[in-house]
């Protein structure tokens, strides 16, 4: 594990105010899912999960189809497909773009996508001014941080820390109350829209057999974003694809419900090409970026194909024991709970951070709720045992690997494993004395679980020892 | 004649709470049933397996395999571990075909405790008493791999004298998760006074589980706390009386 | 640009070669339940309601008109050109402006009037939810930027949910550029989970069935 990983997490569990901001904020979000499933109200949620599963599987299984036919849908509605293999290409074609549109401002609604690839950043390299518009997300950008989590990437601030922002980036007077906050936040994000050039999304799902894009929301920034201006970029992974427009009526019930608890989000956004001649408003031009950066990578792994299936709700965050102490930051990149643990492994490579895979209890509790059934324990597993192949390559981690030959052979001895239990149990303080709260020697597993709690004391007899005397 | 059972009784019990495991012992004989003990058995290799070091695993699960090899019923009192043998050799024997296949054979042969003694043994009334309050912990891997759920406790509604108060909290991780609990520990430390906040609210005296490493977790952090409340493993409240 | 390369490396990773055939895909889920006007209007009045909008069941057009008079209140307001709304006499109320059909005079009207009024294509009953087709009759910001919104639904418009919806526009884009569902108004919870209504669409929702 590296240094920054090990502080992050330090960092975040000695701050009570934000301990308790993300256990409110996920037991909320895992309250409101709960009540969204009930039998009552949702009886089919199991066959709906298995039913997605099966389509994305297809859908992945035979991804180079369905990206050309999506291609070919899209294009045939009077837009563009334009495929990026990595970052620099995907705003490459942004700016390109800009600079032949002599656009000056852009307006983004919320996108994972285009925060992997840092687009904002980049584009404001080169002069151009990008607004995040969802809430969350200007918050975030004002504070010049990262996301947060998933589907609220502002979780971690407070009121009083909003007020801050807005007074020292707007120059407004402080202000605590939420919903004056929120419509200071309208009122310049409105002018903002009503003077972009460009709007650039994400993309929830690209349907294949219709070359629409589908964008789910519950503010209307989205729908402003894709709107408004004469442009429309959406920046989608190619992994977004689903076969038909009929398969949304699945996951559009599974991703309101895990993301939100919501049946079905405010605004849900079907967006097939440009402005067609007798429509009134809607953008000129219609672009869909969609980017590799790594995923064919993912692709060509069998088993772990399965973590592009995400259709990022963000449910096992909010159900990640883990997540709610370590909360978001903590991950190396955008991506971060149980999904990011193995996202972040496959995009930037296992030696990236080290720790990562195993910074789980693997209780399981991500898969349960997963609304496309990815199996993140197994691939977390798979990923613990690339992590220790590459040590053992590049020589690291030597006394661990020492330790687990040595514990290996003794456990093929058991006379050996007797022994050394009983010598174990004669080093240590005797079973009457209670439970140890310190330990005889400083070994540095012993040391770090006696940091949190006390250990059992060695039996004095072991069980096979108690069965031989019956 | 009376079915024969081996028991598997883990290494965490073996070495550290060998009480639990004769508790097993003598629920599984009063129901009538002649227990094994082969003791040639160690480890399933599960702490090598979830830390990334399968060959190692893979060692430990051939010599499981060897062991065990003329079993009838394997009575395991921990899902954890009944879970490795039961889901995981399948994932370490890959490229070893006739270990995958005896593997597999005892998929159908290894039984987590609560399990057998509901679905072999059909008993829910083993004539235990204790009084207590008593709350249950759902550990992990026998919820959510196992799907255990019903079982234990329909086990601790039997128990007479017993009163079992569900925490809020009940299937959340207690935070043990292997070496987990010390390459994380603080992380792992605030999983379980997390669940100790929701174990504290019901007023019970005892926290009840199937796996011995959680309830060493939530008793580590207990007595860390100075709590006076204890944990069993459902085996010794079964054989309470 | 990369288009060949990003496709020769997806089907590299499947082990599958160019214009490869597909595997038989699974059948679309569509569950369509059965239930009558009178309940899908009940449902959707109860849905639209649970979410903080407001419903009214017009008996004529006349009363249908003498609601959105009453939300509207004197304010300003654009109306989409929805035939309902004419057919109501809506569009005619006073400050109301309808028959636009130039883009930068609607958005100009959209961003400065108080309440904005469409038709709807349809409904769905189990969620809430009205479904905008863009056209001719309705342009897309009419239902976004003004503050309050009024929808007017004609109840044989009325669909059980989703599944029926996509039942009949098996492909959407076959029909428009933008499909739009909306569900309630506009919300945020974006900080401290502290819901606030209005965000950037309309905080206000009234829908009337005719």
């Amino acid at each position: 594990m590296s240094a920054a990983f090990d502080e992050k997490i330090h960092e975040t569990l000695t701050d009570p105010k934000l301990q308790l901001a993300i256990y409110k904020a996920t037991g909320r979000l895992v309250e409101e899912r709960r009540k969204s499933i009930e039998p009552d109200v949702c009886p089919d949620y199991q066959e709906l999960r298995t039913h997605a599963h099966a389509i994305k599987r297809h859908t992945i299984e035979h991804l180079d189809h369905y990206l050309e036919e999506f291609t070919r849908q899209v294009e045939a509605h009077g837009g563009q497909v334009i495929f990026s293999k990595d970052a620099e290409e995907a705003s490459d074609f942004v700016l390109s773009l800009a600079k032949e549109r002599r656009a000056h401002l852009i307006v983004k609604s919320k996108s994972m996508t285009t925060e992997e690839i840092d687009l904002s950043e980049r584009l404001e390299h080169h002069q151009l001014e990008s607004v995040e518009t969802d809430l969350g997300e200007y918050i975030i950008q004002l504070a010049h941080e990262r996301p947060y989590h998933i589907v609220a990437p502002a979780l971690h601030k407070t009121r009083e820390q909003v007020a801050d922002l807005l007074t020292e980036r707007l120059g407004v007077p402080r202000e605590t109350v939420i919903e004056k906050q929120t419509m200071i936040a309208r009122a310049v994000l409105r002018e903002k829209f009503l003077a972009a050039d460009i709007g650039i999304s994400g993309a929830n799902f690209l349907v294949a057999d219709s070359g629409t894009v589908v964008i789910v929301e519950n503010e209307g920034n989205a729908r402003l974003t894709t709107s408004a201006p004469r442009i429309h970029i959406a920046v989608a992974g190619i992994e977004k694809l689903i076969p038909r427009a009929q398969d949304l009526a699945v996951f559009l019930k599974l991703l309101g419900r895990s993301a939100t608890g919501q049946r079905l989000t405010v605004y849900t956004s079907f967006l097939s090409g440009p402005k067609r001649g007798d429509e009134i408003d809607g953008p000129d031009e219609f672009y869909v970026v969609l980017l590799d950066n790594g995923r064919t990578k993912l692709l060509a792994d069998r088993g772990k194909r399965q973590s592009l299936y995400c259709i990022r709700c963000g449910a096992c965050l909010n159900h990640c024991p883990v997540y709610r102490k370590i909360g978001g930051h903590s991950f190396p990149w955008v991506y971060s709970g149980p999904i990011g643990a193995i996202l972040i492994p496959q995009f930037l490579g296992v030696r990236h951070e080290p720790g990562l895979p195993f910074a789980s209890s693997l209780c399981g509790a991500c898969a349960e709720v997963c609304p496309v059934k990815i199996d993140i324990p197994r691939i977390l597993l798979e990923l613990r045992s690339e992590v220790k192949k590459a040590e053992a390559r590049e020589g690291a981690g030597r006394l661990e690997r020492l330790a687990f030959r040595i514990w290996a052979w003794v456990m093929r001895h058991p006379r050996i494993y007797e022994m050394a239990g009983m010598a174990a149990a004669s080093l240590a303080p005797s079973e009457s004395a209670g439970w140890v709260r310190h330990a005889p020697f400083n070994v540095g597993p012993l040391r770090a679980w006696l940091s949190q709690r006390d250990l059992p004391p060695p039996a004095a007899k072991s069980f096979r020892q108690l069965w031989r005397e019956r | 004649m009376a079915a024969r059972v081996s028991l598997f009784v883990t290494c965490v019990v073996d070495q550290l709470f060998p009480k639990v495991g004769m508790a097993v012992v003598q629920v599984l004989e009063r129901l009538g049933f002649r227990v094994d003990f082969p003791e040639q058995q160690t480890c399933c290799g599960q702490p090598a397996f979830n830390t990334g070091y399968r060959e190692e695993a893979r060692q430990v699960a051939r010599h499981f395999l060897d062991v065990f090899a003329g079993a009838d019923y394997i009575v395991v009192p921990s899902g954890s571990c009944t879970s490795m043998i039961a889901h995981h050799f399948e994932d370490i024997f890959g490229k070893e075909p006739e270990n995958l296949r005896r593997a597999r054979a005892f998929e159908s042969k290894v039984y987590e405790f609560s399990r057998f003694l509901i679905e072999v043994a059909k008993a829910e009334d083993v004539g235990a008493r204790l009084h207590e309050v008593v709350t249950y912990h759902d550990s992990c891997h026998a919820l959510r791999e196992l799907h255990i759920k019903d079982g234990p406790r329909r086990l601790l509604a039997h128990v007479r004298g017993l009163e079992l108060r569900e925490m809020d909290a009940a299937e959340e991780c207690c935070g043990f998760g292997g070496t987990f609990s010390v390459k994380f520990a603080e992380v792992s430390g605030g999983m379980a006074r997390t669940k100790i906040d929701s174990i504290v609210r019901t007023g019970a005296s005892t926290v009840v589980s199937l796996d011995s490493s959680c309830l060493m977790q939530l008793q580590g952090a207990l007595s860390r706390a100075g709590l006076p409340i204890r944990t069993m493993h459902l085996a010794e409240v079964l054989a309470s009386h | 640009m990369s288009h060949e390369t990003v496709l020769h490396k997806v089907r590299t990773a499947l082990g599958r070669t160019a214009a490869q055939s597909v595997e038989a895909l699974p059948p679309a889920r569509l569950l369509v339940p059965e239930m009558d006007v009178e309940a899908r209007i009940r449902s959707f009045c109860e849905r639209v309601e649970a979410l903080a909008g407001k419903t009214h069941r017009a008996h004529s057009a006349q009363d249908a008109r003498d609601y959105a008079s009453r939300v509207i209140a004197g304010r300003t307001a654009i109306a989409s050109n929805a035939t309902i709304l004419s057919e109501c006499g809506i569009t005619s109320l006073p400050g109301v402006q309808a028959g636009f059909t130039d883009r930068d005079e609607l958005r100009a009207l959209c961003s400065s009037a108080a309440c904005g009024i469409t038709g709807a294509d349809y409904a769905l009953a189990d969620t809430g939810t009205l479904v905008l087709l863009s056209s001719l009759h309705e342009a897309r910001l009419i239902s976004l930027l003004p503050p309050v919104y009024i929808a007017v639904v004609e109840r044989n418009r009325l669909l059980t949910g989703l599944d029926e919806l996509l039942t009949i526009l098996p492909r959407p884009a076959e029909q428009t550029s933008s499909m739009v569902l909306i569900t309630g108004p506009s919300r945020t919870a974006d900080i401290e989970q502290i819901l606030v209504r209005g965000v950037h669409g309309p905080g206000e929702i009234h829908v009337v069935v005719v």
